[in-house]
């Protein structure tokens, strides 16, 4: 198998330097946003403005590496143009593909600009062979990024009943996966990924260090208590430890990584197009680390497919980043559908 | 997997911080603050992230070696604060390693942050800006550990 073969690895950039980072050390392609709430992952002094989109833009396409425009939030009521303006830009950016979840903006786009290759967000929420073919069928979608609640038989499933190219997540933070459909944090601010591009923003947060223990709390509402040495995740209701019925716990979801490495040629085998990595949001360190470890992983299985087997450091630098005490195959492997 | 030097996890024995606790604090945001409007000169942090800084208080504090620094933003430079009352708005703590394996990029702070290795308290969102502000500065090459050069690694 040449690495032509290889699905595409697709890693996240909230700076220029960690575009940088994710080209140098073998994506494949770089999905970014713009510093605006387009996008999911809006946060204070994350993103890519003008000068800095343009930089990296041709700093990629001179090393051979695609990007990737993430506009996967909802238009808000009023602004619509606001999204349609993000189109065009990144449009005329001359991006290879523009990721997008809103119906309403892939018909704008597919009509406006024709020749733009187009992909379904995740946060389109599209986990059927049908709602990916409707996409492909009314705006000519290329690609679709499939929510991370399925197995492995029923992503090939999917994949064996559509002409649309499927994108998986490979590797970081897991949340409840309900994706572009999830409230939870305006349950607690007022504001969620679909609304202001951004879960639990900054500016609800707060970390309280008392003696022997952190209090996270969001809005004021307590979601959970450290221990001085237990590992801390991000501060999201999904990941809260709630008192339910007398009982303290992870009522929802425990902190947890994605990690396929295990199954990466399972994952080869049915079809996949592109493995992604999670984390726009993290530092040009960790796009060094995760994008050069599974770059590592893919290359070993060009020539020795047979022979594969997970390295240890590829594990150890892995586990380093994640968030939470463990990291999961997630949904790809439970026995349950 | 590391190419050269990597700043290895250590910790200071504890008299480092007792004796660092009895020394002046001054020299520590004088350097700091010296450094940060040197970049604020050379024009590496972005305006939108310095107005946000305006009038706010800082505290870095070197866990195991007893040191820290306490500043400000003000009129455009980072000045040291002599005699910091009250709760600075944003406050990181950690140990030497974590600071350099962060500041060479090399350990990403949301991994030292899960792993209880770095405390940011305050303002979330200032903290965030903060993070994100040194994360996009772009470096003209990486910094190198001093100590790489007479140990011959490069």
């Amino acid at each position: 198998m040449d690495r032509s073969s290889l699905p595409d690895l697709v890693c996240p950039a909230g700076s220029l330097p960690a575009l940088k980072a994710a080209v140098d050390n073998g994506a494949d392609a770089v999905y970014l946003g713009f510093k605006n709430d387009t996008n999911a992952r809006n946060f204070a002094g994350l993103n890519f403005d003008e000068k800095s989109m343009v930089e990296g833009i041709r700093y990629a396409h001179d090393k051979g590496c695609e990007i990737l425009m993430a506009i996967n939030t909802f238009p808000q009521a009023g602004r619509v143009d606001d999204w349609r303006n993000a189109v065009d830009t990144a449009a005329g950016f001359g991006v290879d593909a523009i990721i997008l979840a809103d119906v309403g903006l892939l018909d704008y786009a597919s009509k406006r600009h024709p020749n733009q290759r187009l992909h379904l967000s995740v946060q389109g929420s599209a986990t059927s062979y049908e709602a990916i073919n409707f996409a492909h069928r009314e705006f000519g979608v290329r690609r679709a990024v499939l929510p991370r609640v399925l197995t492995l038989a029923q992503v090939e499933h999917v994949i064996k009943n559509t002409p649309v190219e499927i994108e998986v997540f490979g590797f970081g933070s897991l949340c409840v996966m309900n994706e572009g459909r999830c409230w939870l944090s305006s349950y607690a601010c007022g504001e969620s990924p679909n609304t202001v591009g951004a879960c639990s923003p900054a500016k609800y947060v707060k970390w309280d260090k008392q003696p022997g223990q952190m209090e996270t709390r969001l809005n004021g509402i307590l979601i959970d208590r450290f221990a001085d040495n237990e590992p801390a995740g991000y501060p999201t209701l999904c990941k809260g430890r709630f008192e339910v019925q007398g009982e303290t716990y992870y009522a929802l979801e425990e902190p947890t990584s994605l990690n396929v490495l295990e199954i990466l040629p399972e994952i080869i085998k049915i079809g996949v197009k592109a493995i992604k990595v999670e984390g726009r949001q993290r530092s040009p360190a960790y796009v060094t680390q995760v994008t050069r470890t599974l770059r590592a992983a893919l290359d070993a299985l060009t020539n020795e497919r047979e022979r594969y087997h997970v390295k240890p450091n590829w594990q150890a630098e892995l586990s380093k980043v994640s968030e939470g005490n463990q990291a999961t195959l997630g949904a790809y492997n439970r026995p349950w559908r | 997997m590391n190419q050269g030097f990597t700043i290895p996890k250590f910790q200071l024995p504890g008299f480092v911080a007792r004796l660092g606790h009895k020394l002046p604090q001054w020299p520590h945001a004088v350097a700091l603050t010296t450094a940060l409007n040197a970049a604020v000169k050379m024009k590496l942090l972005p305006e939108d992230s310095l107005a946000a800084f305006d009038g706010k208080t800082f505290l870095v504090q070197v866990l195991d070696t007893g040191g820290q620094a306490a500043f400000t933003y003000r009129g455009g430079f980072f000045r040291p604060l002599w005699n910091p009352v009250g709760a600075p708005d944003l406050a990181f703590r950690a140990n030497l390693s974590a600071f350099l394996q962060v500041a060479s990029r090399q350990e990403d702070p949301d991994t030292l942050f899960f792993n209880r290795e770095l405390s940011i308290e305050g303002d979330t969102e200032l903290g965030l800006i903060v993070k994100n502000m040194l994360d996009a500065i772009e470096l003209p090459q990486l910094p190198k550990f001093p100590l790489s050069l007479p140990f011959g690694q490069r």
